[in-house]
């Protein structure tokens, strides 16, 4: 018997916006100027609050903050290309994804100071609660996704996550299930290079994370994380296909975290200088504007208005927590069950309200 | 025996340096652990003594991390591995539970699992979700696994060398809110406090206080303006029943303090155990000082959550009162 070739795969990459704000024409998705220019407003309203919060961090004004600078473009271009019809499902760095969606501010700034009140997420929006233990969450995207199915509900799933969780057995599961049950289900990867101290290169020996959708016999896609028309168009691309009944789709995202791990972390203790420097310069809001400014979508003054916008917009919503106020302590004796048990009341009754 | 200062994270550094100078089968796995020296800095400076090999950078992976820990335990390695969070170590439960607990029982003796998972654990560092959890009880509820919780850093190190020298599974609780609080004199030479085994921090007549972690510290403080035992348990599972219940009998009061919920949290398997053996001996009932049987709530409510000083004295006081 002889041995033969008992399957081919290949991964393809995208890239359509390139640093210096070129774009291939061929290759662009069909977005007018206001389409680019509303895309161009959220990356600069995802970043001010991104600023702001880690700004109010380092005064104690909020808890431990995970930073998406760099990361605004796969964030953002996803989730405009989602929007309210498909139901999503974030980790803890997709600030500027719940931004792009409408997520209010000033429960995000209750989120990140640690009031739970900022994760009830208002009704009509299709977002699922943060989840905090690593890729935990990607089996509940395809859960989602079956239920609409069986619902008859034409709204697919788009699960967040980064380079380190495609090594949890929780992702390797849900991506089996998805393909196994051919579920309309967009899984995002942002390979931001780094799983806090560990490398992308020793997360998985694999060349490209995009492959592992292979293996659960799927298309994966590499784009590059910080092209907003390259990211858009992935996701698309994947959402027209779910929706045609056609099965998920795995993207990553190639792109980096600027900041550190979480305001708790020193990025400094196991990764260069350089190789930071090199990524700012690949910079996806400073590419957007540079090819805005080719394509003379950027009047004069036109950057500086929308930086003053997304300031005032930030200003609005911490003024909106700021008076909010507090959360009452007997909060936490509500939504362990819808109705609270027997023993829960006693001690609620016996809860002095004092620290 | 020269003796240094030192938090308990240095303790358990110390800990790790010292057991792995004297086995060289002893290694370190998990998350950051390597180069970056461990998010809490526990294992700072390990990477550079021991090499790559003695001190791995594992993918995000717990359940992996432990089963591959069970692996090297039985065939010839003494792993310690490291999980970020408690809150993490939940994925690595079905590895506990499965098959680190039962090898020894499983093939009747012919392997063995002698390894050491650390984790953060408790609250009171105003953390995000699943940063604060106190599920040792779920743990102690495994037979065949050992649970140890250090409440300082000299019973840190202490009990950390025990853990890593013992010849079966051993899950050590490191209660976060302590890592820095408290500094004092600790042997630089490696020594061993034996697992099993409570220890008197107070001695008095009046009642018993029973606590651990993170809780003993408060409770020390809310004992000091009363004439009572207080014990420190040290190891959840197995636990000195003989201690508590010595004590007990001698002061016929009971008052265990722990951090988690109430519902079938440690303190219950204590009282049940008083109960069963000592209950003649009681002049009050015995009470638990405990979370509450919720969901443990975001920093800016958790103040309201953990017991505090105030509820350790208002319990104190009604045993007291009989
Ligand atoms: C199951 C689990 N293990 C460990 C952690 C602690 N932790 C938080 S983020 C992180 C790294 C995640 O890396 P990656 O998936 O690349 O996402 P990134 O943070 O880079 O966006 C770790 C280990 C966690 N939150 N959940
Ligand atoms: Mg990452």
């Amino acid at each position: 018997m002889p041995e033969y070739n008992a399957g081919t795969f290949e991964v393809k990459r995208l890239d359509i916006l390139d640093s210096h704000g070129n774009s291939d024409r061929a290759l662009m998705p069909s977005l007018g100027e206001p389409e680019i220019k509303e895309i161009y407003r959220r990356l600069v309203l995802a970043r001010a609050f991104d600023q702001r919060v880690l700004a109010l961090q380092r005064e104690g004004r909020m808890g431990t903050y995970a930073s998406i600078l760099g990361q605004e473009a796969s964030q953002v271009a996803s989730a405009y290309a989602a929007g309210n019809g498909a139901r999503v499902f974030p980790s803890y760095r997709e600030t500027g994804t719940l931004i792009a969606l409408g997520y209010p501010l000033y429960m995000l700034f209750q989120y990140w100071s640690g009031d739970e009140r900022g994760m009830k997420v208002p009704e009509g929006m299709n977002v699922f609660p943060i989840c905090i233990s690593v890729s935990s969450h990607v089996p509940h995207a395809v859960g989602a996704a079956m239920a609409a199915r069986i619902k008859k509900e034409p709204v697919p799933s788009v699960a967040y996550f980064g380079d380190g969780a495609t090594s949890k057995g929780d992702f390797h599961e849900g991506a089996n299930m998805a393909g196994a049950f051919n579920l309309p289900v967009v899984l995002i990867c942002q390979n931001n290079q780094w799983a806090i101290s560990l490398p992308r290169s020793r997360q998985s020996a694999a060349a490209t994370l995009a492959q592992k959708a292979i293996a659960y016999g799927f298309d994966g896609i590499q784009v590059d994380g910080n092209d907003v028309f390259a990211v858009y168009t992935a996701v698309k691309r994947a959402l027209d296909k779910a929706r045609n009944g056609k099965g998920p789709t795995l993207i990553e995202c190639f792109t980096y975290r600027l900041s550190d791990h979480t305001t708790a972390d020193n990025a400094s203790r196991y990764r260069s200088a350089d190789e930071v420097e090199r990524w700012k310069k690949l910079d996806p809001l400073a590419r957007l504007g540079k090819f805005m400014e080719k394509e003379n979508m950027m009047p004069s003054g036109y950057a500086e208005e929308a930086a003053r916008q997304a300031t005032a917009e930030v200003d609005e919503g911490f003024k909106k927590y700021e008076e909010a106020g507090p959360p009452s302590p007997e909060d936490m004796f509500r939504n362990t069950f819808k109705t609270p048990a027997a023993g829960q009341m006693k001690q609620l009754g016996s809860f002095s309200g004092g620290k | 025996m020269a003796n240094k200062t030192v938090n308990m994270v240095e303790a358990l550094n110390m800990a790790l340096a010292g057991e792995m100078e004297r086995d060289s089968n002893v290694v370190i796995l998990g998350e950051d652990v390597g180069v970056d020296g461990g998010v809490f800095r526990v294992t700072a400076g390990l990477y550079g003594k021991f090499g790559p090999e003695r001190v791995m950078d594992t993918p995000l992976a717990e359940s992996g991390i432990v089963g591959m820990a069970i692996g090297m335990a039985a065939f010839g390695l003494v792993p310690v591995a490291e999980i970020q969070f408690m809150g993490f170590l939940y994925p690595a439960f079905d590895q506990l539970i499965s098959n680190a607990s039962r090898i020894r029982a499983r093939s009747r003796g012919r392997y063995g699992c002698p390894m050491v998972v650390r984790t953060p654990y408790g609250g009171g560092i105003k953390a995000i979700e699943l940063h604060s959890e106190s599920a040792e009880a779920a743990f102690c509820h495994i037979p065949g696994l050992k649970v140890v919780v250090p409440s300082s850093p000299y019973t840190a190190k202490g009990l950390l060398a025990a853990a890593v020298r013992d010849p079966d599974p051993v899950l050590f609780l490191e209660p976060t809110r302590l890592y820095r609080l408290i500094k004092e004199e600790v042997p630089e030479e490696p020594f061993t406090i034996p697992l099993g085994k409570a220890r008197l921090v107070k001695e008095g007549r009046n009642a018993t206080l029973i606590s651990w972690g993170s809780m003993l510290q408060k409770t020390i403080k809310a004992a000091e303006a009363y004439d009572v035992d207080v014990i420190d348990l040290m190891t959840l599972s197995p636990y000195d029943e003989d201690a508590v219940l010595a004590s007990v009998k001698k002061t016929g009061r009971a008052v265990i303090i722990q951090e988690a919920p109430r519902n079938c949290g440690f303190a219950s398997e204590v009282a049940a155990g008083i109960a069963e053996k000592a209950i003649l001996s009681l002049k009050a009932p015995v009470i638990r000082v405990a979370g509450y049987d919720v969901v443990l709530p975001f920093p800016k409510l958790e103040d309201f959550y953990i017991p505090n000083q105030r509820r350790i004295t208002d319990a104190i006081e009604e045993v007291l009162k009989y």
